[in-house]
């Protein structure tokens, strides 16, 4: 890291990134075009993430990423280390010590504050995008509001499996106005887009930021008869109990043996630490060895 | 009583050749309305015009909106006319592959209109789109099958309740029985005489065949090289035409 710049990006770079997020908070939901830049890991992999981060960080953030709620998988640990390395920032698995998080696919289960900023890496920005392929037309139909034909892919479901079958990157409106894609989150997230820290939200191939400023109206979109419903697995975590967090299905053998464990590591640790216990916790074949506290 | 719609003047022009020039004419509420022609006579150009989806260079589109009485629709905002062309107004496309969406079931294409609208209720969509579809002979399980299981015949009649099922005024029809075998055009066409008598419809029906427009159209305009040539009762230009062209294109007709 050098005095002259900061985390990665040019400062030029940042600038216009920064000008887009404002934008993007001033106009939630919207999505704006930004001159996404070429950052050096593959498309897909959280570019457009890392360069609202990189625009966002400062020497005094601590950061946290999460890959699908774990904070030591591939992604989430490349990541943590790039930034380490470019921006020398603190880094922290723990959700309530972050002041920033990126996050692919999962929302931390842990309400956050207004101090923290919750960035999404998203692979595609558009809601409209498989209901309609032209970009033109899709720009129309959002100056326009018009967004019968979201309705028309819930209906759809609805026919087909008897209810909404869309379980993870599930339409939202913002305040009212605008339709947006929340990333590829489960539904069961979608509630939690209602929150006190600001979420913005980066698409780096397809070049677009949005964001949601804090305490914006969110709402999913659903038909009276058939409500939004945020679901998850029908269980409690096998290692912490929790019976309120989104689960992950682990299978341990094969013999049709299975577990479901918090999808949010940090979530299921804080909570052993604190010596609740699930089904598998002590002859499980994980433990932490942290239950012995109990 | 006002016409639905007044046409006055009305011009299209790609570069130095001519598409449609000069048509007027009044459409009044529960009329049928053929226009016929030989093919680039721009008939097509002035129905897409008439609808809005293509520019037209001069003259007026008027049309007695529900709610502020007659307008220009060439004047009016985009959304506007957006709102309009999804409710009042249906456009039933040639191909029916135009005007469907392939990858949604039938009861997808008929609810989307009123979706657009505003319905919310899924049991409430449902019931219309099976009425409908009833409407238009399409059997009630079929609900759930993509137009892409149904033969050209029940596409087109799809593409019909889809474009009825908001109640429009004025539905804009584009050689609706053009690619059908004769059996199904029968079919196509009754059904159509009846929707229309039933609703109150008014209908614009391009078409290039005479039979058509005589079973189904009140008055006729027939058009050549981008000018109206004859236009009147849809019996009397059929059976005492009186411009050339018109006397060329009924004698060209074998009598079946």
């Amino acid at each position: 890291m050098s005095d002259y710049n900061f985390a990665y990006l040019d400062e030029q770079t940042k600038r216009m990134i920064r000008r887009a997020i404002l934008k993007a908070l001033a106009v939630p939901g919207y999505q704006v075009p930004f001159a996404s830049r070429e950052m050096p890991m593959p498309y897909g992999w959280g570019t457009g993430g890392v360069q609202v981060s990189a625009a966002c960080l400062v020497p005094e953030d601590r950061l946290k990423v999460i890959d699908q709620g774990a904070d030591d998988t591939t992604n989430a640990v490349s990541i943590r280390r790039f930034f380490e390395r470019t921006a020398g920032v603190a880094t922290t698995g723990r959700t309530r010590d972050a002041t920033l998080i990126q996050t692919r696919h999962r929302i931390p289960e842990e309400p956050l504050t207004r101090d923290q900023i919750l960035v999404y890496q998203v692979p595609i920005p558009e809601p409209l995008r498989f209901l309609e392929p032209r970009e033109t037309e899709t720009r129309k139909m959002h100056s326009l509001e018009e967004y019968g034909l979201v309705h028309v892919k819930l209906y759809e479901d609805i026919a087909r499996h008897g209810q909404i079958a869309t379980s993870y990157a599930y339409p939202v409106k913002v305040e009212g106005r605008y339709v947006m894609d929340p990333s590829p989150i489960p539904k069961f997230d979608n509630p939690k887009l209602e929150s006190a820290a600001v979420q913005l939200f980066g698409a780096g191939r397809e070049q677009r930021i949005y964001a949601l400023p804090p305490h914006c109206k969110v709402v999913s979109l659903d038909f009276e008869d058939h409500p939004f419903e945020a679901s998850k697995a029908d269980h409690a975590c096998d290692l912490c109990g929790s019976a309120t967090s989104y689960l992950d299905e682990v299978i341990v053998d094969d013999a049709g043996g299975r577990m479901f464990v918090c999808s949010d590591t940090d979530y299921c640790e804080t909570r052993r630490d604190a010596g609740h216990l699930g089904r598998l916790s002590a002859s499980g074949p994980v433990t932490t060895g942290q239950e012995d506290a109990a | 009583m006002t016409p639905l719609l007044q046409v006055k003047g009305l011009t299209k022009r790609y570069g130095a050749r001519i598409g449609c020039q000069d048509v007027s004419f009044d459409l009044y509420p529960g009329e049928v309305m053929g226009i016929v022609g030989e093919s680039g006579s721009g008939k097509s150009t002035l129905l897409n015009c008439l609808a809005g989806h293509l520019e037209a260079d001069s003259g007026a589109v008027v049309f007695d909106t529900r709610a502020d009485g007659p307008r220009d629709v060439r004047a009016m905002s985009e959304p506007e006319r957006r709102m309009l062309a999804r409710t009042d107004w249906a456009f039933v496309h040639q191909n029916p592959r135009d005007g469907l969406r392939m990858g949604v079931s039938a009861g997808g294409n008929v609810g989307e209109r009123l979706m657009a609208v505003g319905a919310r209720h899924y049991g409430n969509i449902r019931g219309q789109a099976l009425d409908w579809l009833d409407r238009v002979e399409i059997a009630g399980d079929r609900i759930d099958d993509r137009p892409t299981a149904f033969s050209g015949g029940m596409q087109q009649r799809l593409q019909i309740a889809r474009n009825l099922v908001t109640g429009p005024r004025l539905v804009f029809m584009d050689e609706p029985t053009g690619g059908l075998d004769v059996s199904v055009q029968a079919r196509l066409l009754d059904l159509l005489r009846g929707l229309v008598r039933e609703m109150g419809l008014s209908a614009v029906i391009v078409t290039h065949d005479l039979a058509v427009v005589r079973l189904l159209a009140h008055r006729l305009m027939v058009m050549k090289s981008g000018h109206v040539v004859e236009a009147g009762l849809t019996d009397q230009v059929l059976d005492d035409p009186q411009h050339g062209y018109t006397q060329l294109l009924v004698s060209s007709v074998l009598q079946a």
